[in-house]
């Protein structure tokens, strides 16, 4: 732990083409989980994020034993849970349970399949923790188109779909297309999940796709303020993180986790602040 | 005469074999004031889930703003019931008042911002709303959301508003503000109003024609006309009283015991603004049990 502070070695690392792809890799993420969060948090889809991530081992533990491309597989499980997530009403009260009654299951068949499997899993399957530093061109060309369908999609949907967020009822009512732009949300926010699991795995998807925005929500009520701080704060925290975790050679999601921990209970306090001053005004 | 704003003819909505309506001819001119009065179940609710095209008649036709429902929800401003917002929701009053402006539109909004910003600021005015535009929604008061929702409805210019229970859970006084906001902007803009309700006296000066539903069947007329002891009675297939205490209505059933919020009765009314229109209508059970002798 010594090393944490080794500017020296972090700097002579930051030279590597595998370091900066990861850090590349890092902010493309960032920004997708930045944009995406603030919506994800007012539409309570925090869990089903979770499960949409989890989901995605077991997508990929498919393609492990069906001879398939891990990351692909991973692609493919967490847009088919995202789809299934989607289908089903946010507003219902057994919307909790029935992600974790599908999360559950999935999980139990990601065992088996792994189970299965006769080669040495271990070696293939990084997607619970990620494998950031390693990532080929193909991986990160992947990762950079879907981010760019994805924030096209986000901009041309913007509008509607914030209305959806927070005020179905009258959404509905104003003719938006609610569920529909749930499903295709849905989708979004699976492959935007599902290329995390492979880069920084399902760990750190949470870390990066929630608690940025759930931190800006805190501190501010204007959607383009919160976008931009949830975008500011997953960027700091993924390539915060991974610059952190050069020096020492540590995992670098303890590294993101902690920071963009750190950044939410900052914001819940000046929140807390606030409020008090509020009221007592 | 122009295009009436909410043209209903041989209305039919069932579910299976219940039939909340039938045979409702219904049209509302540009500017007219129209309450909807009826007991819980009586398809009030329904009723605007036809305009704004979330449900399907049975059979007839219905035309909102000259196009059919679910198409015309642009000239439609729609007040939903008083609802509290999820306190950590992240928009603030002005947010909530411009998903109504162009919340429906696709893209980002970027082009006629200005233009946006101009007639947000005007609706958030008109209601007196400027003062709390910024903060969270979600830590405003019942009255402030409301205000804002009245905000919301109107900051589209609609030549049609449906409310649905605009009034439930607030007290007199933002009773009465809301309800002179909606009327404010019917003069001004020649809108139509469809005002669900299960208490006319707050609006009872506004209304010009009352559709009243109970069970299967229904009234249109006057307030005059409809609030008697006669047509009320008949409607409800059993004795109802009506009776008028200085300029309100109020509708009492058979049973004593019907009149559930007496808290209402005590209470020195503001003019024209007063909660509890009564026993029959107020109680939907009731009604049924009523209409089954």
């Amino acid at each position: 732990m010594d090393k944490l502070f080794d500017f020296e070695l972090t700097a002579r690392l930051l030279g590597y083409d595998f370091v900066l792809t990861a850090l590349l890799v890092a902010s493309v993420l960032g920004l997708l989980a930045g944009v995406l969060g603030p919506l994800i948090v007012s539409r309570n889809m925090a869990f089903s994020v979770h499960g949409t991530s989890e989901l995605a081992l077991t997508g990929g533990a498919a393609a492990l034993l069906l001879g398939w491309d891990v990351g692909n597989g991973a692609l493919a499980g967490a847009i088919v849970a995202a789809l299934v997530l989607g289908l089903l009403s946010r507003r219902s009260s057994d919307y909790d349970s029935v992600i974790g009654v599908v999360l559950a299951f999935g999980l139990g068949l990601g065992v088996l399949m792994l189970w299965l499997y006769k080669g040495r899993a271990s070696n293939k399957f990084g997607l619970l923790t990620g494998q950031i530093v390693g990532q080929d061109f193909a991986s990160v060309a992947l990762l950079s188109g879907c981010a760019i369908v994805v924030l096209g999609l986000l901009a041309a949907l913007y509008r509607p779909l914030l209305f959806a967020s927070v005020d179905p009822e009258v959404a509905k009512a104003r003719g938006v297309p609610t569920t529909a732009l749930a499903l295709v949300f849905a989708v979004m926010v699976g492959a935007a999940t599902a290329l995390g699991v492979r880069t920084v795995g399902s760990l750190l998807v949470l870390a990066l796709m929630v608690t940025p925005a759930a931190a800006a929500c805190r501190i501010t009520a204007s959607p383009l303020r919160a976008t931009l701080l949830a975008v500011l704060f997953a960027e700091v925290s993924a390539v915060g993180g991974i610059i952190l975790s050069l020096a020492p050679g540590a995992p670098v999601s303890a590294f993101v986790t902690a920071i963009s921990f750190l950044i939410y209970l900052v914001c819940w306090v000046v929140s807390r602040a606030r409020r008090t001053r509020v009221s007592a005004a | 005469m122009s295009t009436p704003a909410v043209a209903l003819s041989g209305a039919r909505l069932a579910y299976g074999d219940r039939v909340l309506w039938a045979g409702l001819d219904l049209e509302i001119a540009p500017g007219e004031f129209v309450a909807v009065l009826g007991p819980n179940g009586s398809g009030k609710t329904s009723l605007m889930r036809v305009l704004l095209g979330l449900q399907r008649l049975s059979a007839g036709t219905v035309r909102v703003a000259g196009s059919p429902p679910g198409r015309g929800n642009r000239h439609i401003g729609y007040i939903p019931q008083q609802r509290a917002l999820d306190p950590t929701v992240a928009v603030r009053g002005r947010d909530l008042v411009g998903f109504g402006y162009d919340g429906h539109t696709w893209g980002l909004g970027l082009r006629g911002i200005g233009e946006r910003r101009r007639r947000v600021d005007a609706a958030l005015a008109a209601v007196g709303a400027t003062a709390y535009a910024e903060r969270p929604v979600g830590l405003l008061s019942g009255g402030e959301q409301q205000r804002l929702r009245v905000a919301q409805a109107l900051v589209g210019d609609p030549s049609v508003l449906l409310c649905d229970e605009p009034l439930l859970s607030l007290d007199l006084a933002h009773q009465r503000a809301v309800s002179e906001l909606i009327d404010g902007h019917r003069r001004a803009n020649d809108s139509a109003v469809l005002f669900v309700t299960h208490e006319i006296n707050p609006v009872l000066p506004l209304v010009d024609r009352v559709l009243y539903l109970v069970d299967g069947k229904f009234r249109i007329g006057s307030p005059d006309e409809v609030m008697t002891t006669e047509t009320l009675s008949e409607l409800y297939g059993t004795e109802v009283a009506v009776v008028r205490v200085r300029g309100q209505i109020h509708v009492v059933g058979t049973h004593s015991e019907l009149c559930e919020d007496t808290a209402h009765h005590g209470t020195t009314p503001l003019p024209g603004a007063t909660a509890h229109h009564g026993a029959a209508g107020h109680h939907g059970v009731t009604g049924h049990h009523l209409a089954d002798h």
